[in-house]
C-alpha cells in the first residue's frame, strides 16, 4: 500500500523560504548591494608607496604599544589625565540634572503639549552634532581649556540622557501613575511616587555608562583645544613619541575597564 | 451622595457612556457589572476624572466634580478613594511607601519626599495594614507579595485617603475564586465598618449579588438594570450580557459560601 | 527594618539609622566631589573669556552668514566619500566582529578560560579608544585618507557591535539550543539552527545602528586627516572661512538627520 502512495505522490521539494519574498527586489538588492561595494571601493586610494613608508612608522608604533613610556612625559600625562577626570566628574553630575529636567519635559505621558515640544526640540538640538563639532564652537565661544570641554561634555551628556529617560518615562506602567493621582497627589507627589521608582534603576545604570562615556570623549575633545587628556595625547603625536601614547592610550583603557567592573557592580545592587 | 446626571464619554465618534444617570445614597455598595467593554472603567474613571467626560455632571455630597479646576479637584479626590484591578502598586517601592502613598493629598512635597508623614498617618497605616491581614509586611517590597495581598495593599492605601467614596474597579478579576471572595468580603465589611459608600465594577454576577445592596447593570454605555440583587433573574442577564443559559449563575450562592468557608 | 523605636513608641521610617547614615554619607561625597572638581576646573578657566562668550557667539554668527551656498557643490565628492567610509567601516566591523562574539559569549566560546578573557580584551581595547583617536594611530601608519578613515570606523565598531551581540548570544533561549542539541546535531549545526536565528534580528538592529552613530563619526574624521567631509571642515576652520563653515554645519546636520531617520525605518523593519 505505502508503495503505491509513494508513487502517487509526486516529489516535493523543500527549501528554506527567502528573507525577501519577491525575487525581483530580492536580485536588485543583491546586485545593487554589489554594485555599491565595488564602487565604494573603488574609490579608495591606495597609496602603495606611502603604505610601505608606514610599515616603518607601524613598526615604531608597535614598538611604542610594547614598551608605553609612562615616565618621561609623566607630569603631563598626570595633569592630562586629572584633568579629563574632573571634567568627567563636573559635566555627568550637570548633565544628569539638567537630563532629568529635561527627561520629564520630553516625556508625552507627564508634560503638556508646549513644553513636550520645546523639551524634544531641545534634546534633538543637542544630539544633532557630533561631540568635536560642539567642542570648536565652544572653544572659539569660551576660548581655549576644559570649561569649553565641560560644556561640551555637558551638552552631549543632555542630549543622550535626556531622550533616554524621556522614552523610558513614557514607557512606565502607567495604573501606578494613576493610582496615585486618585489619591490627589501633586504632579511633583505623581512624578517622586510613581514615576521615579520606575526608571530609577535604568536611569542610574545609563548614568554611570554615560560617565564612562564622558571619559572616553574628554580624550577626543582635546583634540581641538577643549583640554583634558586629549590634549596630551595629541601632543605626544605631534612629537611622534608613540611610547608616551601608547602609554596614554593603555592608561585610557585601564580606566574603562575599571569604570565597567565599577558600574556591573554598582548595578548589580541596586536592581 | 453621589449623583451622577446625564454623564456621557464620546471617543470621537463612539460613546464609552452614553446619558448614565445614577445616585448612590450614604453607606450604599452598589455593584456594577456588564460585559467587557460596556463602560464600566469608563464610569468610575469619570467620578474623579482620571477620564474627563465630555458631558453631564458629577455630584459628590454637593461639590460638582466636574467643573472643578485642577487644583480643587487634586482636593476633592482625597474623598475619593480609588482601587484597581492590577493592584497599581508601584513595584519597587514597600508596602509601607504604597500604602503612605494615600496620604499625598493631605502631605506637602517636600515631607512626601524625605517620606516624614505625620505619626498619625504612620500609626493609621499600621492599623490598616494589620486589618487588612498584613501585619508585619510593611517593609517587604510591593513586588514581592502575592496578588491577594498586593490587592491589600491597594484597599488599605485608598482607605488611608480616609475616603467618603470608594471607587472598585475589578478588584477580583486577577485573582483566585477563593481569593476573590476574600478580597470582596474584606471589601465590604471595611465599607460596613466605616459607613463607606463604593461602586464595585465586577464580572462575577454571585460575588456581586452576595456582597453588594443595588446592582447596576450597564451594557453598551447605557444603563440597563437597576434594582435590588434578588431581582437580577435570567431575562435581565440575558439584556446585559446576551443570550446564555444563565441558570448556574443565578443560583443561590449559599452552597459556594459554605464550600469556600470549609 | 525601618521601625525605630522614640520615645518608647515604634515610629517607621523609610531607611534603618545605618542606612540613612550611609546615604547621606554617600550624598554628601559625591556633592563635596562635584564642588571639589567645579572648583578646579573654575581655576583653569579664563572668565573673561566666559563672560564674552555671547559677544563671541554673536561675532561667529555673523561671520557665518550668510553661508557661501554656493560651496556646497564642491561638497559632493566629499560627502559621498564620508558615506562610504562609514558604510565600508561598518562592513568590516560586523566581519571581525561577529566571530570575536562568539568566542566571547560564554555559552558559545570554546574555551572560557584562555579564549573568553582574550576576545573581551580585544573587545574592551577597541571600545575604549575613540574612532578619532584609533583614526589619529592609523594617519600615522597610513597617511591621510579614506583607507585610514574606514579602518578606524571598523577598529572602534568591533568593540560596540562585539559587545552588544555577545549580551544577546548569553541571553537567547537554552531551549531551543537544548532541543536541537537533543536531536544529535553537532556544535555548528546547533548554532546555525538554534543561536543564529535567535540572534539574527538583534544583530541586524546592532549592525544598522552602528552604521547610523558611524556617519556622526565618519563626518568629523576628517578633522585628524582621515578623509571624508571633515577634511573640508578642518580646511575651512584653518583658513577662518566662516561662511563655508556654515555650509557645512548644515550639510553634515541634513546627512546626520537623514542617516538617522533611515537607520530608524530600516530597524523597524529587521526587528
Ligand atoms: N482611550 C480610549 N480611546 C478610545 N476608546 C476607548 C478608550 N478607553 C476606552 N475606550 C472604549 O470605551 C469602551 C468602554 O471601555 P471600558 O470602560 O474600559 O469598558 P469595561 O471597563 O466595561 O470593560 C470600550 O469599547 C473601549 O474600547
Ligand atoms: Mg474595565
Amino acid at each position: 500500500m505505502s508503495a503505491t502512495n509513494t508513487q502517487s505522490t509526486p516529489v516535493r521539494t523543500w527549501r528554506r523560504p527567502p528573507l525577501i519574498a519577491d525575487a525581483r527586489l530580492r536580485w536588485t538588492l543583491y546586485i545593487g548591494a554589489a554594485i555599491y561595494l565595488v564602487i565604494a571601493l573603488s574609490s579608495v586610494e591606495i597609496n602603495i608607496v606611502r603604505l610601505f613608508e608606514g610599515a616603518a612608522r607601524a613598526k615604531i608604533l608597535f614598538a611604542g604599544v610594547l614598551s608605553p613610556d609612562f615616565v618621561t612625559r609623566w607630569s603631563d600625562i598626570r595633569v592630562g589625565f586629572l584633568e579629563s577626570l574632573t571634567m568627567t566628574v563636573v559635566a555627568t553630575a550637570f548633565g544628569i540634572l539638567l537630563s532629568i529636567v529635561l527627561g520629564l519635559g520630553a516625556a508625552r505621558n507627564l508634560a503638556s503639549r508646549p513644553v513636550y515640544v520645546v523639551c524634544r526640540s531641545i534634546l534633538a538640538v543637542s544630539r544633532a552634532f557630533h561631540e568635536l563639532i560642539i567642542a570648536i564652537l565652544f572653544v572659539a565661544m569660551f576660548g581655549f581649556g576644559p570649561f569649553a570641554g565641560v560644556m561640551t561634555l555637558i551638552v552631549s551628556t543632555v542630549g543622550f540622557l535626556g531622550k533616554l529617560l524621556a522614552e523610558e518615562i513614557e514607557t512606565i506602567e502607567w495604573n501606578a501613575v494613576e493610582a496615585v493621582t486618585s489619591t490627589g497627589a501633586s504632579w511633583l507627589q505623581r512624578v517622586t511616587y510613581a514615576v521615579v521608582p520606575q526608571v530609577l534603576p535604568r536611569f542610574l545604570g545609563l548614568s554611570l555608562y554615560r560617565l564612562d562615556i564622558n571619559f572616553r570623549e574628554s580624550a577626543v575633545i582635546g583634540i581641538v583645544g577643549a583640554g583634558g587628556i586629549g590634549a596630551t595625547l595629541t601632543t605626544a603625536f605631534d612629537r611622534y613619541e608613540f611610547d608616551a601614547v601608547a602609554a596614554i592610550l593603555l592608561m585610557i583603557i585601564a580606566m574603562v575597564l575599571l569604570a565597567e567592573y565599577i558600574a556591573s557592580n554598582i548595578r548589580k545592587r541596586v536592581l | 451622595m453621589l449623583e451622577i446626571q446625564a454623564l456621557s464619554k464620546r471617543y470621537g465618534s463612539f460613546a464609552a457612556l452614553d446619558d448614565v444617570t445614577l445616585s448612590i445614597g450614604e453607606g450604599e455598595l452598589v455593584a456594577l457589572i456588564g460585559p467587557s467593554g460596556a463602560g464600566k472603567s469608563t464610569l468610575i474613571r469619570c467620578v474623579n476624572r482620571l477620564v474627563e467626560p465630555t458631558g453631564g455632571n458629577v455630584v459628590l455630597k454637593g461639590t460638582n466634580l466636574t467643573t472643578l479646576s485642577r487644583s480643587a479637584l487634586r482636593f476633592e479626590r482625597r474623598r475619593i478613594g480609588m482601587i484597581f484591578q492590577d493592584y497599581a502598586l508601584v513595584n519597587r517601592l514597600t508596602v509601607m511607601e504604597n500604602v503612605l502613598s494615600g496620604r499625598l493629598g493631605y502631605v506637602g512635597f517636600l515631607r512626601s519626599l524625605v517620606r516624614r508623614f505625620p505619626q498619625a498617618d504612620v500609626d493609621e497605616a499600621f492599623r490598616l495594614l494589620a486589618r487588612v491581614g498584613l501585619e508585619g509586611l510593611h517593609d517587604r517590597r510591593a513586588d514581592a507579595l502575592s496578588g491577594g495581598q498586593r490587592q491589600r495593599v491597594g484597599i488599605a492605601r485608598a482607605l488611608l485617603q480616609s475616603p467618603q467614596l470608594l471607587l472598585v474597579d475589578e478588584p477580583t478579576a486577577s485573582l483566585d475564586p477563593r481569593t476573590a471572595r476574600q478580597i470582596m468580603r474584606l471589601v465590604s465589611e471595611l465599607c460596613r465598618e466605616r459607613g463607606l459608600a463604593a461602586i464595585i465594577n465586577i464580572h462575577d454576577v454571585p460575588l456581586a449579588r452576595s456582597f453588594t445592596d443595588r446592582i447596576i447593570g450597564l451594557a453598551a454605555g447605557k444603563i440597563v438594570f437597576n434594582g435590588a440583587p434578588d431581582a437580577l433573574n435570567d431575562e435581565v442577564l440575558t439584556t446585559i450580557y446576551g443570550d446564555e443559559d444563565w441558570s448556574q449563575t443565578t443560583q443561590s450562592d449559599a452552597a459556594e459560601e459554605e464550600e469556600v468557608a470549609a | 527594618m525601618p521601625i525605630i523605636e522614640e520615645n518608647g513608641k515604634p515610629v517607621w521610617r523609610r531607611r534603618d539609622r545605618k542606612a540613612a547614615i550611609y546615604h547621606w554619607i554617600g550624598t554628601l561625597a559625591i556633592g563635596l566631589l562635584v564642588l571639589y572638581c567645579s572648583r578646579l576646573i573654575s581655576a583653569q578657566t579664563t572668565w573673561e573669556f566666559v563672560w564674552t562668550a555671547g559677544v563671541q557667539a554673536q561675532d561667529l554668527v555673523t561671520r557665518m552668514m550668510p553661508p557661501k551656498f554656493g560651496y556646497a557643490a564642491e561638497l559632493w565628492r566629499p560627502l559621498i566619500d564620508t558615506i562610504h567610509i562609514a558604510t565600508l567601516g561598518t562592513i568590516l566591523g560586523i566581519m571581525i566582529a561577529s566571530p570575536l562574539a562568539f568566542l566571547t559569549a560564554r555559552n558559545t566560546t570554546p574555551s572560557r578560560h584562555f579564549v573568553r578573557p582574550i576576545a573581551l580584551f580585544v573587545l574592551v581595547t577597541s571600545r575604549s579608544v575613540n574612532s578619532i583617536i584609533w583614526a589619529l594611530l592609523l594617519v600615522v601608519i597610513l597617511g591621510p585618507g579614506m583607507l585610514a578613515g574606514i579602518l578606524a570606523i571598523a577598529l572602534r565598531s568591533v568593540g560596540f557591535i562585539g559587545k552588544l551581540l555577545y549580551e544577546s548570544i548569553e541571553e537567547i533561549d537554552k531551549r531551543a539550543v537544548e532541543a536541537v542539541t537533543a536531536t544529535g546535531a553537532s556544535g555548528p549545526q546547533i548554532l546555525t539552527y538554534a543561536v543564529i536565528p535567535q540572534i539574527a534580528p538583534t544583530f541586524a538592529g546592532i549592525s544598522i545602528y552602528r552604521w547610523d552613530i558611524n556617519i556622526r563619526e565618519a563626518t568629523v574624521l576628517g578633522l585628524v586627516g582621515a578623509g571624508g567631509i571633515g577634511m573640508e571642515l578642518q580646511s575651512s576652520i584653518d583658513t577662518l572661512a566662516w561662511s563655508q563653515v556654515s555650509v557645512l554645519f548644515l550639510l553634515i546636520l541634513s546627512t546626520v538627520v537623514l542617516s538617522e531617520w533611515v537607520s530608524a525605518r530600516a530597524r523597524k523593519a529587521v526587528t
